[in-house]
Parts: C-alpha cells; sequence; structure tokens
C-alpha cells in the first residue's frame, strides 16, 4: 500500500520515474508498429510482404524474450509511467497470452497459401482484380482506370499482392491491448481501448471475398464500437466526479468508509462496464459480435475472437478487483444478471446458426458469460482462473479459425454448415483437429477448455455463487449441442459432390493451428504450469 | 506394493495405446488382429490382476488395493490415483471378458457403407480403456475425467457405426449423459470447496472425502447427493432418465451395444456404491425411498415395455432397464447381502444381457429386420441359434441354475429385511421376467416357419405373406443357406458366455469372495447396522 498512499501526495508536476524493464514489451510492440508503418511508406510493394512478416514476428519474439526475462527475475508487482500501468503478475501473464495468441494470429494474417495473395486487400486492389480476373477481355472505362493505377499490386491476370497494412495494425492492436490490460487508471485504459479498437475496425473491412459483408461488418464494428467507447468515456467522468480521480485504487478508497450518495460511483460503474462488456462481447452488449465475425477475414476473426477476450476481461478483471472489490455485494446482483443473459444468448442463439463462423461468436459469447463468472468472484482464485480460461479459450479459438479458414470452395471460404457434411471422408485429419477443438470449446475432459472452466466455477462456486454455476453448467450442456452438431455433420453425414475441398496449408496456417491444438491438450493434461504462472501473485494498485 | 501399483497403469494402458495403435492401421485383417491381440492382452493383465487382490488383506480393513498415487494438477488438489476394491476388480474382470468377445463377435459385421472394422474395433478399444479408468480411479476428479471422457468413443460407435436412425441415437445419447455429467461436475466442485473449508486443503482423494462424509450436514450433503445421482441416474439409467437407452440400444451397432448396456451403464450403479453411498451417508438413507420408489418403477414400466416392444434390440434394452431397478434396489436397500447381489448381479447381468443383445444381433444379421413381427420358427431351421436364445432369456429371467438367479435371489434376501414392501412390488418384476422372456422366445423362434424376413431368408419371398407355412422338409434344405444356424465363430464367441453362465449359477463363491469384504466396508461407511446376520465374511 505504500506506493498507492505516496503517490496519493500532491507533487510538483515532473517527469514521472519509468521502469524500462517492466514496459519493455510494450513499448517494443508499439516501437515495432511505427517500425512497420515506415516500412509500409518505403518500401516496394513487392517487397513489403516478407519485410512485413519478419518484422512483426521479430517484434513479438523480441517483445516475449523482454517480458520472459523480466518475469524470470520474479518481479513484485509495481506501477510506473506516474501509476499509469501497472506491471504486476496478472498483467505478465496476460501479456505472455497476448503475445503467443499474438504470434499465432500473425502466422494465420501472414498465410498466402490458403487464399492465394493472402486474404486481405483493399476495395480498388479488388476491383482491380476483377477486371483483372476476366482475363483482361475488356472491362468499363472506370474500372479500366483503376486497374491501370494498381497495376502495380502485381502482375495482370494473377491475383494482386497482399494488402499488408494488416500487419502495423496488428501490432498496435497488440500494443494497444497489452497497454488496455496493464492500465493502473481509467484514462490510461481509454487510450488502450482506443488503440486496440481503432485498428481492428479497419483490418475487418480488408477481406479479399465476400467485400460488402467485409465492409458492413467494419462499419457496424465501428460504429457501435464508438458508442461503447462514450459509454465507457461518459462513466469515467461521472467515476472522476465521485472519486476525483481516475486511479482505480483512488476509485476504491472514496468508495471505502464514506457517506456520500453512490449515484455516482454505480451509474460511473454502469456506464463503464457497458463499455467493458461490449469489448468482451457479453451479452446483452454481443450484438456485433456474430456479424463482425462473420464478415472479418477469417485470420482478422481469429486474432479479434483470441486477442480481444484476453484484453477486455484482462481490463475487467482488473477493474472489478482493484476498484470495486470492496463493494462488490452492491453490483454484483446486476452481473448475476447479465451472466446469465449471456450464457443464454449464446448456448441458445447457436443452436439455430447455420453459418460455422457465426455459431463460434455466439459460442464465444457463452463463453463470455463464462468467464464473467470468474471475474465476478473478488478471490485469488476467481483472477487466476480467468486467467487461466483466457489463455485456453484464446487458442482453442485462434485453431479453430484457423481451420474454418481451410474449408474453401470456389467461392472462397465454405463457412454454411451444410458444406461441412462428410468432412471426415474428405480430410480426416482436419476433422479430427476440428472434433477435438470443438469438445475442448464443450468444456470436455483433457482438454483444456474443462480445466479453464473448472477452474472458473470453482472459484465462482467458492465465492457463494453456487445458483450461477448451476446455471452455467446447463448452458454448457446446451452449448455442446450445436458443437456435436458440427461433428455429427463432418463424421456421420455424406459428402455433397460439390463440397468444399480442403486446403493443404502452408506453414504459417499448419504452425498457428498445431500450436493451438498443442497448447488445447497439454493444458487439458498438465495444465500445472499455467494454473501456477496464473495464480502467480495479486493485482497491484 | 509398487509392482502392483504399476499394474493398474498397465491395464488402463493397454487399451489406450491399442486403440491408437490400430486406428490408423489400413489392412483390415491386420487391424481386426491386432485389437484382438491387444483385448486379449488385457484379459491376461485382468486375471493376473484378479490373483494380485488379495481378499484377506480387504477383510482386515485395506479399502483399496494394487494402489498408485501421484500428484496431478496441484492448484486443484487432484491427483492421478488409482486403486481397486473388490466391486472394481470384477468390473474390470467382465469388461475385460466382454470386449474379446465383441470384437469376435464384430469380425464380419455389416457396417455402414465406408466405414472400416479397424475403426471400429479401436473404438471398442478407448470405451474399453477408459472403462478401466472409471472403475480403478480413486479420486473423484480423475473419476469425472473419465466418466466424460468414456462418452466420445462410445459417441462415435453409436454414430458412426449403427443403425438408420444413428444419429439422433447418438446425439440423444451424449447430450443425456452430458448434462447429467455436468450436473455431476457441480457436485465434485462442491465437494471440492466443502473439502477445503471442513479439512483447510480442498482434495479430491476419495479417502479423505469418505473420512469427511460423517462430519457434513445432512443439507449440505442432499444437494451434493443429488449432482451425482442424477449422473448416474441418467447412466444406469433409473425410469424417469431412461428414455435414451432404448434409441441408444437399438441403433448401435451389437458389438458396441453388448458394452454399452453390459458394462457402461454399469458405471451408473457402480457409482452409487463407490459415490453416493460412502461419501454421502446421511443423504442416501434420507433420499433413500425416492431411490426405491424409482427403483421398482423402473422393474415394473421397464419389464411392462418389453413385453409390449416390437424391436427386438430395443426389447433387450427395456428389460434391462427392468434389471437396473433391482440392482438400484439392492444398493438402496442398505445390507451387505443387498450390496453383494447387486454387484453380483451387475457382473452377472454383463453376461446375461451381453449374450441376449449377441444372438439377437445374428437372427437379425440373418433376417435383416428388427421387427418381432418378421420372425418366427426359426427353431426349425436354426436349432442353435433357437437353443442360445433360450439360455440367454432363461438366465436374463433368473432361472434357477442360471448366473442371475443366484443375485437376484441375493437382492430379494437382502433387502426384504428393511424394505419388506419395495420386495415384495420388485418380485412381481419376476413374473414380468418370464413373460417378456418366454413369450419372445415362443413368437420368434417356435411354431411354424413365418415372417417376412424368416421368409424372405428361406426364398419364400414376401408375397407369400405371413401366414403361409413352408414345408419343413424344404426349410431345412432351404436353411442351409438362406438362414443358416450358428457358425463356427459364432460358436466360438458364444461358448464362454454359455460357460459363464452355468458355472456362476452354480458356483458363484468366487466372485461373491471378491465382493463381500468390500460390500461388508461399503455398510461399515454408510453407518447402518446390518439388518440380518449379513453376508459370511
Amino acid at each position: 500500500m505504500t506506493p498507492v498512499l505516496l503517490a496519493q501526495a500532491p507533487a510538483p508536476i515532473s517527469a514521472p520515474a519509468i521502469d524500462y524493464a517492466a514496459i519493455a514489451p510494450v513499448l517494443i510492440v508499439l516501437g515495432g508498429a511505427c517500425v512497420a508503418v515506415l516500412v509500409e511508406a518505403f518500401l516496394p510493394r513487392h517487397q513489403r510482404w516478407p519485410v512485413q512478416v519478419a518484422l512483426s514476428l521479430v517484434v513479438l519474439a523480441a517483445a516475449g524474450i523482454t517480458l520472459g526475462v523480466y518475469a524470470g527475475g520474479s518481479p513484485t508487482g509495481l506501477t510506473t509511467l506516474g501509476d499509469a500501468l501497472a506491471v504486476d503478475q496478472p498483467t505478465l501473464f496476460l501479456w505472455g497470452t497476448l503475445l503467443i495468441l499474438g504470434l499465432g494470429s500473425i502466422l494465420l494474417l501472414a498465410d498466402r497459401s490458403v487464399e492465394p495473395g493472402g486474404a486481405f486487400i483493399a476495395s480498388s486492389v479488388a476491383r482491380a482484380a476483377v477486371a483483372g480476373g476476366g482475363t483482361g477481355t475488356s472491362g468499363s472505362a472506370g474500372v479500366g482506370g483503376a486497374a491501370d493505377d494498381d497495376r502495380d499490386y502485381g502482375e495482370p491476370g494473377t491475383a494482386p499482392t497482399m494488402q499488408t497494412e494488416v500487419f502495423p495494425f496488428a501490432l498496435f492492436a497488440l500494443g494497444g491491448m497489452m497497454t488496455f490490460v496493464a492500465a493502473n487508471d481509467l484514462l490510461t485504459m481509454f487510450i488502450g481501448l482506443e488503440v486496440l479498437s481503432l485498428p481492428l475496425y479497419l483490418m475487418c473491412g480488408l477481406a479479399r471475398r465476400r467485400r460488402l459483408l467485409s465492409q458492413e461488418a467494419a462499419v457496424k464494428y465501428f460504429l457501435l464500437g464508438a458508442f461503447a467507447s462514450a459509454f465507457f468515456l461518459y462513466g469515467l467522468a461521472l467515476l472522476y466526479g465521485y472519486a476525483g480521480s481516475v486511479r482505480l485504487t483512488a476509485i476504491a478508497q472514496a468508495a471505502a468508509g464514506t457517506d456520500r450518495s453512490d449515484t455516482l460511483l454505480f451509474g460511473g460503474l454502469a456506464l463503464l462496464v457497458v463499455g467493458l462488456l461490449f469489448k468482451g462481447s457479453v451479452g446483452p452488449f454481443h450484438t456485433w459480435t456474430p456479424d463482425v465475425y462473420q464478415g472479418a477475414p477469417t485470420p482478422v476473426t481469429a486474432f479479434m475472437a483470441a486477442c480481444t477476450k484476453v484484453a477486455a476481461f484482462g481490463a475487467i478483471t482488473r477493474v472489478f478487483f482493484v476498484a470495486f472489490g470492496d463493494t462488490r455485494w452492491e453490483w454484483r446482483g446486476v452481473l448475476w444478471a447479465v451472466a446469465i443473459v449471456s450464457m443464454v444468448i449464446g448456448a441458445v442463439l447457436g443452436l439455430t446458426q447455420t453459418d460455422v463462423k457465426r455459431m463460434i461468436a455466439y459460442s464465444s459469447i457463452a463463453h463470455a458469460g463464462f468467464l464473467l463468472l470468474g471475474a465476478m468472484s473478488i478471490t485469488e482464485q476467481g483472477v487466476s482462473g480467468t486467467l487461466f480460461y483466457l489463455l485456453a479459450y484464446g487458442f482453442t479459438t485462434l485453431a479453430v479459425f484457423g481451420v474454418i479458414s481451410l474449408v474453401r470452395d470456389a467461392d472462397g471460404e465454405a463457412t454454411h454448415l451444410s458444406q461441412w457434411a462428410g468432412l471426415a471422408k474428405r480430410s480426416p485429419l482436419l476433422a479430427g483437429v476440428m472434433s477435438f477443438l470443438l469438445l475442448a470449446l464443450a468444456g470436455i475432459p483433457l482438454t483444456s477448455g474443462f480445466t479453464a472452466k473448472f477452474a472458473v466455477f470453482s472459484a465462482a462456486l467458492q465465492d457463494g455463487m453456487a445458483p450461477l454455476v448451476v446455471i452455467a453448467l446447463v448452458a454448457s450442456a446446451v452449448a455442446a449441442f450445436f458443437y456435436l452438431r458440427v461433428i455429427v455433420l463432418m463424421y456421420f453425414n455424406e459428402p455433397a459432390p460439390d463440397g468444399p475441398t480442403v486446403t493443404v496449408p502452408g506453414a504459417f496456417t499448419t504452425a498457428a493451428i498445431t500450436l493451438g491444438v498443442i497448447v488445447t491438450l497439454l493444458l487439458g493434461i498438465v495444465p500445472s504450469l499455467a494454473l501456477g504462472m496464473a495464480s502467480g501473485g495479486p493485482f497491484v494498485g | 506394493m509398487s509392482g502392483g501399483s504399476v499394474l493398474l497403469v498397465v491395464l488402463l494402458l493397454v487399451p489406450l495405446v491399442g486403440a491408437a495403435l490400430v486406428g490408423p492401421i489400413k489392412d483390415q485383417a491386420t487391424a481386426k488382429w491386432s485389437a484382438v491381440v491387444v483385448s486379449v492382452v488385457e484379459l491376461v493383465l485382468v486375471v493376473i490382476t484378479w490373483f494380485a487382490y488379495s481378499v484377506p488383506a480387504a477383510q482386515n480393513g485395506a479399502r483399496f488395493q494394487l494402489e498408485l498415487s501421484v500428484e496431478w494438477i496441484p492448484a486443484f488438489g487432484t491427483r492421478f490415483a488409482l486403486g481397486i476394491d473388490g466391486f472394481a476388480l470384477v468390473m474390470l474382470a467382465i469388461t475385460a471378458v466382454l470386449v474379446p468377445i465383441v470384437l469376435a463377435f464384430s469380425w464380419n459385421e455389416k457396417l455402414p457403407e465406408g466405414r472400416t472394422q479397424g475403426g471400429f474395433f479401436s473404438l471398442i478399444l478407448a470405451t474399453q480403456g477408459l472403462l478401466v479408468g472409471v472403475f480403478a480411479a480413486t479420486d473423484v476428479f480423475l473419476f469425472y475425467v473419465f466418466f466424460e471422457a468414456m462418452l466420445i468413443p462410445m459417441y462415435f460407435l453409436i454414430g458412426r457405426f449403427g443403425g438408420p436412425r444413428r444419429q439422433y441415437a447418438a446425439v440423444k445419447f451424449f447430450l443425456y449423459s452430458l448434462l447429467g455429467g455436468l450436473i455431476m461436475l457441480a457436485s465434485v466442485i462442491g465437494l471440492y470447496v466443502v473439502s477445503g473449508n471442513k479439512l483447510g486443503q480442498g482434495t479430491f482423494t476419495w479417502v479423505e472425502l469418505q473420512k469427511m462424509a460423517a462430519s457434513l450436514p445432512e443439507s449440505t450433503q442432499i444437494w451434493l447427493f443429488l449432482g451425482f445421482f442424477v449422473a448416474f441416474a441418467i447412466k444406469a439409467p433409473l425410469v424417469p432418465f431412461h428414455t435414451w437407452l432404448p434409441d441408444a440400444g437399438a441403433e448401435a451397432p451389437v458389438g458396441a451395444g453388448v458394452l454399452l448396456v453390459g458394462v457402461l451403464d454399469k458405471v451408473g450403479t457402480f457409482g452409487f456404491l463407490r459415490y453416493c453411498l460412502p461419501l454421502f451417508p446421511l443423504a442416501s438413507q434420507k433420499l433413500a425411498p425416492l431411490v426405491l420408489t424409482l427403483a421398482v418403477i423402473g422393474i415394473l414400466y421397464g419389464g411392462l415395455l418389453a413385453v409390449g416392444q416390437t424391436d427386438m434390440k430395443r426389447f433387450v434394452s427395456y428389460t434391462s432397464i427392468a434389471h437396473f431397478g433391482f440392482i438400484a434396489l439392492g444398493i438402496f436397500a442398505f445390507s451387505t447381502q443387498s450390496f453383494s447381489g447387486s454387484v453380483l448381479y451387475m457382473v452377472n447381468h454383463g453376461i446375461s444381457t451381453g449374450m441376449l443383445f449377441i444372438v439377437v444381433g445374428l437372427v437379425i444379421a440373418r433376417g435383416g429386420s428388427r421387427l418381432v413381427g418378421d420372425y418366427g420358427g426359426v427353431h426349425k431351421v436354426a436349432p442353435l441359434l433357437a437353443g442360445v436364445f433360450l439360455l440367454a432369456g432363461l438366465s436374463s429371467l433368473a432361472l434357477p441354475g442360471t448366473n442371475s438367479f443366484v443375485s437376484e435371489f441375493l437382492v430379494l434376501l437382502g433387502s426384504f429385511p428393511r424394505q419388506p414392501v419395495y420386495t415384495i412390488l420388485a418380485t412381481v418384476g419376476i413374473i414380468f421376467a418370464a413373460l417378456y422372456v418366454l413369450w419372445m422366445y415362443q413368437r420368434t423362434m417356435q411354431g411354424p416357419l413365418r415372417g417376412n424376413a424368416v421368409l424372405a431368408a428361406l426364398g419364400g419371398g414376401r408375397g407369400d405373406g405371413p401366414g403361409t407355412m413352408i414345408d419343413p422338409a424344404v426349410a431345412a434344405d432351404r436353411g442351409a443357406t438362406g438362414f443358416p444356424d450358428l457358425s463356427k465363430r459364432e460358436i466360438g464367441v458364444l461358448t464362454p458366455l454359455v460357460v459363464l453362465i452355468l458355472v456362476l449359477g452354480f458356483l458363484p463363491g468366487p466372485v461373491l469372495d471378491v465382493i463381500n469384504p468390500t460390500a461388508a466396508a461399503t455398510m461399515s461407511e454408510v453407518g447402518l447396522a446390518d439388518p440380518v446376520g449379513g453376508v459370511s465374511r
């Protein structure tokens, strides 16, 4: 508590002390993102892809090594940058999770073998591709003009090269997420939120195929995300009015032992939480999720589903634990309702979906409800359970989307469920991997999904939420039905004659899927190491 | 001790590794033979285990034997702990006996198009491995893991290799079991939390939890009991939770059905005995009338519906529901005699219903129809087949001299002193059993040759109509090709079962010797005095 008290003392404005070793991973990622922008600006197009991929991977590896070295010294939690960032054990765990998941996502983003030329393209290039794709016979004047402009995207008649802006976008988003989970005051958290959100909005609109759907997803995500940010900001303002500070610990102190009216506190909390729950795609703030998951290019969906969830719930847990831990009896009732709504919406509406990506989106809503159980239990087990769940869920989801990107027909990805019929016959390995991942999402033992559910549910039960745990288990059983449906389709149905083919994945996608599957299996069988890391220490603030 | 501890791990790993190795083998003959070799090796290992298990030690109070315990997930307090008592040992034995028989029976089983025997055999072995884990686990968390994981191979067995409505049956089976399992998970977590409050450190170790059981307040026990009970009642299945079994039993391929009804369902009744009674003694006593009511309803309802079935595989499923009622009656009547009777019943039911399932499968394979009405007079063309059908049926109705008589008698005898009313009602079920077995035999096996399936197989054609009769002499000629009697392989498959039915009918002693000490131990864990003298040991 001493640093907290010291920080309370009024001080003359001076440059804050910065613990560079502690925040080096964030600096490396954000710095790497800036370099990536320069690469995009100055290198000729044909050199950008290899340079960007190499740069991103090197940046993530460097950040990971820095983090590992720092965490290896078993540091105590500290706040730095004038208490704006808290680098404690949960932060380090979340950073590690984000970096590895980010690495997997970059691998998926970088793949050019599944979709020739990569999954990303800007709109004008798409038109050029359409014009050039007509074997250069003819085209209207306008389109022809565009084609001339974009000639250097690739040889005429071949697929244009990939839009490499995704790499700096991804790095910026990742840097924002890392800031978001470490933010020790609400303003820093808001900045982190924006830095992570804006690149994601753009990335959603870059799909090479089904451009309208992709752009619709981007616009929807942007508009709703902007609303959510506004909610967050409004809540922040109310809390500042209540506590006179945006620091999480200061809010906790202001709320403890005061007879001020709670209106501002809980009004502020409500609005703040709406903004956060939106990012975590918790029902009933989930409506963007299915559309965006479906419309965004699948590698981007993988990135969003895995990393954004980690970031959002990392922040939610920190806010609940540090700022609102002592007042939990006042607000937890409402969150019970939110968790129930989220689980029920995810599980029940997931049943009616006919598109694999939408189905996984609803699954993520149900999982968000489960995660909320852990985030609501303001105990050490709650925090470690939530952190472990995020790790487990992130890898499984990453691999699921990796697999989804492989099932294709002439129009791109074949995401309609009926197209997955009999896939086991054409590609037993892919069907086996997908079944394993779906069983992990359903929470069957010997997969990470079970261990994670167990960790979260036991924490919730210990904190007196037995009815909620029972509801969560019933919701798990309902959700299992739609995961099973995919397995039924793949294994028990006859393949359609003009069904999709399974693309042989390139090295990048293979690596990402393998990573996800291995982690899902290991966390199911020998989770001790990760569980130990997740319960390394408390939040500081 | 260390030699013993390795034994159970080997027992667990042999079928699982075998399954993983057999699965990818392309050449079908090689795959089938390797699977059979694995299952025979497992049988030999179980025989070794049987002799390594010391009955005197169990009588002197060793709750588990051949124990092994290593730390698994310290954060949850779970251990990879294996160990067997008498109940677990006989269940391991019946599993190990049935699997080679199932494999041999399924040798030329007609599978849905595009499916191979190798995959089928591999899944059977995987099921066996997980069953070993279920019976041998002495850590509640580990038990739960195996209990749920066991669903997956069985789900694929039904869904990939089953009858026409296999998808529906597989999904129904999976969802019922998963729902039960998840409700149980709530109780498992609850038990962990309660143990953390009581002992300071949460644990899943069965022995620790059992020691704690007596001090738990009744209301807590009831909640936790219900979670376990629902899961086991679905698995067993007791009556309101039973509707998945007729579908799964009917659609499953015969080999998988034998395992499903013969062993997998016993996990439910095994769970009652191992988990519900010792861990929640007060709740078990308090709720016993409820369970007994369900059990007796099951006996009567299952028997009645078995009489009315028109589908032979569903018929076997409903007879099982009636039998599970007897087992549950014995368990919740709380006497050493009824416990021993119930466990012996579990073994005998595996043998007799397994055999009934196989024989029905043989009949269906010949006639190509599951309907009772499509058969008649089979005895005339296939006397051996009709003979084993009768024997399996008689064993199922607990005719004295067959194995089931001993166990059914023990259950009723042991239950009567404490629960006379329920026992008398259950006895009525025996009449139903005689009715459904003998009537089924009479309709399908006796009388003149009739029924579409039989006539079509004999070349009479469907045009002749159900009433048409074929000259017996002609039929005997045609029977050799159209509706053949048991082949050598089929005789080989059935012989061990026939031997077991008769031997256990006259000599149940060796099995009861293994069961009795554990029954006595369970009795003392429940905390009730035996109503009568109890079993001799």
